[in-house]
């Protein structure tokens, strides 16, 4: 090979090169053809989905709270979840933190994980951080406590009993106070908070685990109307790196926040668009309004 | 793991129970004032005992939320363990000079059934003191946790349990002495027992065994281990959805607190000088519920205080009133539960906090 000819070759090279996303190859960003390596317990969203529900059903005592629920989030997104009351937006968190046993159906987290087979505690240390719809902390531990108890650690005895923050932790749990607008309030008692602020609390404790799937069941709830504003700020922050399911009522709220929202109904999916499109929607229309 | 005001105290408790009580006792003439009476030692020596089963009741019920009424059963196990030592330690001494103990020789038993084979040892009743009532406390416990018993079933469960012992350790095939129990102890370690040196050092090691107790309490509650048990106490869910699995934390403080009480009746019985199935009856376990109540829950201090209060009360009660007394602890009961939620301890607290905002 002469020298003009590598000449010529780096040069092309060189004009190809910002074109390329880097690790991204022919195969859609998979290193090609033979199968990827499978770490237990690590979640595999390479097809491009995070949780995967496909026909679920659930009943209580005959009542069909889950009919048949079929529902995939992405990697990253911000889904919002709407629909009337008893649609069955907490029974379906319920199913996926290992809460309540689905009677048929599938609820995979990633491509590889069975959540059906996982206990509450395991579907946690995987990544899954549910905020529940009435704020629950520990009433009796201050502020820094309820969120160290969250960090994400080693959570058996043996290691709580010899446990002390690092320097690392300790930046992290002060990063999460300044987040939530707490860092004033780390020593007050949590249970002495305003329902806003401990609405704001449970989100930090959910941070502090640093999922990556969160499940927020209105989590603007007692909030006033600036702390509504700051929780939408950053949910819009944790889009992209968490996946965020948000269960709301408030549809200023949603229109802040969302990309693309699902409409729950008597157990299963009715609608699933824009804001402006669900809302356009017939049937949508006739759930809310109509009857 | 205390402020310095608190080690300053714990200090001086130190001091008293390894000191000044022991000098009160021994060196100080019976005329005098200052004359700590036998019978004083022993009541005191037996009240720490007491304080030790409400330690143990704090753990599990103010820490941990879970209220066990059966912690009976534990202290009676330590205490039978100690019982089987201390009636081999008799020898030929008793009633019917034969190498068996006395109820077995009235039975007409001719050898030692199979679990009285390690009660020669001394190390071996040490180890088994811990590991009886730890292993009854894990079993029974684990399989209570694992199905998600809670609350009040929790504790009704419980109360079952050592009533379903107190029958079982009433039966003479049993080989535990039936209703009658273990009692005429002679010896313990080949030193007679009841003489006042020997009454001394039980006391004073009761007295460490507590203080020691108290600073390994203070030790798990202070310690990230402490904040998960108030964590499942006070949201089981969200302790679960944190990533916790409540199961191994409230068996281990379960077996813990079960352990303590077993200690704490392995004591109790050389210095009473009787072990019964009495001790296993519902409303002994009940009891210690209510010292712990009385002194205040989640202070660790407060139950202690608790025992010493209630018992100094039944002691005093039971001699100048003793048709009163069942009142008195019902009235007591009663009394906490409406205007004391806190306890003793909680009233001293808010004293305290009302004279400070008008200072």
């Amino acid at each position: 090979m002469t020298p003009d000819l590598m000449e010529a070759g780096a040069q092309r090279y060189a004009n190809i090169a910002p074109l390329r996303v880097p690790g991204q190859t022919e195969s859609g960003g998979r290193s090609a053809g033979y199968g990827r390596v499978h770490t237990a317990g690590a979640v595999d969203t390479t097809h491009g989905r995070i949780l995967y529900l496909e026909d679920v059903h659930v009943s209580f005592d005959g009542f069909k709270a889950i009919n048949g629920l079929s529902l995939d989030i992405a990697p990253g997104e911000l889904r919002c979840i709407i629909g009337p009351n008893g649609a069955g937006k907490t029974t379906m968190m319920d199913i996926i933190t290992g809460k309540t046993r689905p009677d048929k159906g599938t609820v995979y987290f990633g491509s590889t994980i069975d959540l059906l087979r996982h206990r509450e505690a395991e579907i946690a240390a995987l990544g899954i951080g549910r905020k529940f719809q009435k704020p629950t902390v520990f009433e009796q531990l201050s502020v820094f406590e309820n969120l160290e108890l969250a960090l994400a650690t080693d959570k058996r005895v043996r290691h709580s009993m010899v446990f002390t923050l690092s320097g690392e932790e300790k930046d992290r749990l002060a990063e999460v106070l300044q987040t939530i607008h707490l860092l004033d309030s780390a020593a007050r008692q949590a249970g002495l908070l305003s329902h806003g602020q401990k609405q704001w609390l449970e989100i930090g404790m959910l941070l502090m685990q640093d999922p990556k799937l969160l499940l927020l069941d209105e989590p603007v709830a007692g909030m006033t109307d600036e702390e509504t504003v700051r929780t939408a700020e950053l949910f819009l922050t944790l889009k992209g790196k968490h996946s965020l399911m948000v269960v709301e009522h408030d549809m200023s709220f949603i229109r802040a926040i969302s990309e693309k929202v699902t409409v729950l109904c008597d157990g299963a999916v009715l609608a699933e668009g824009t804001l402006d499109e669900v809302q356009a929607d017939e049937r949508v229309i006739e759930v809310y309004l109509g009857r | 793991m205390l402020t310095r005001g608190g080690w300053s105290t714990f200090l001086v408790a130190l001091l008293v129970v390894c000191a000044v009580a022991p000098a009160l006792n021994l060196l100080v003439p019976a005329d005098s004032a200052f004359h700590l009476s036998d019978y004083m030692v022993g009541l005191l020596g037996k009240i720490m005992c007491y304080a030790i089963c409400a330690l143990a009741i704090d753990l599990i019920w103010g820490y941990t939320g879970i209220l066990s009424l059966g912690h009976g059963l534990f202290f009676a196990l330590g205490g039978y363990v100690m019982g089987m030592y201390l009636m081999r330690q008799i020898g030929l001494d008793g009633n019917y000079k034969s190498e068996l103990p006395d109820f077995m020789v009235f039975l007409d038993w001719k050898e030692l059934p199979w679990h009285w084979a390690l009660s020669d040892s001394f190390i071996a009743t040490l180890l088994l003191i811990v590991l009886v009532p730890g292993l009854v406390a894990f079993v029974f416990g684990y399989f209570a946790f694992r199905s998600r018993i809670k609350g009040v079933y929790f504790s009704i469960i419980t109360q079952a349990l050592t009533f379903a012992a107190l029958l079982l350790f009433f039966r003479n095939e049993t080989g535990l002495g039936g209703n009658n129990g273990f009692t005429d102890f002679k010896r313990i370690l080949g030193f007679p027992i009841a003489t006042q040196g020997m009454r001394m050092t039980l006391f004073v090691l009761t007295g460490l065994t507590l203080l020691g107790f108290f600073l390994w309490a203070r030790w798990l509650v202070n310690s990230k281990f402490g904040r998960v048990l108030q964590a499942v106490r006070d949201a089981e869910s969200r302790t679960m959805f944190c990533g916790y699995n409540p199961l191994p934390y409230k068996l281990t403080i379960w077996t813990i607190s079960a352990v303590m009480c077993g200690v704490a009746g392995a004591l109790y019985v050389p210095q009473v000088g009787i072990i019964n199935p009495g001790e296993m009856s519902t409303a002994a376990s009940i009891e210690m519920a209510i010292w712990a109540a009385v002194g205040g829950r989640a202070t660790l201090i407060g139950p202690i205080i608790g025992a010493f209060i209630v018992n100094g009360a039944k002691s005093w009660l039971t001699v100048s009133f003793p048709e009163y007394w069942l009142y008195f602890l019902g009235g007591l009961f009663i009394v906490v539960t409406l205007y004391m939620p806190q306890g003793v301890v909680g009233l001293v607290k808010k004293l305290r906090m009302g004279k400070g905002a008008k200072a």
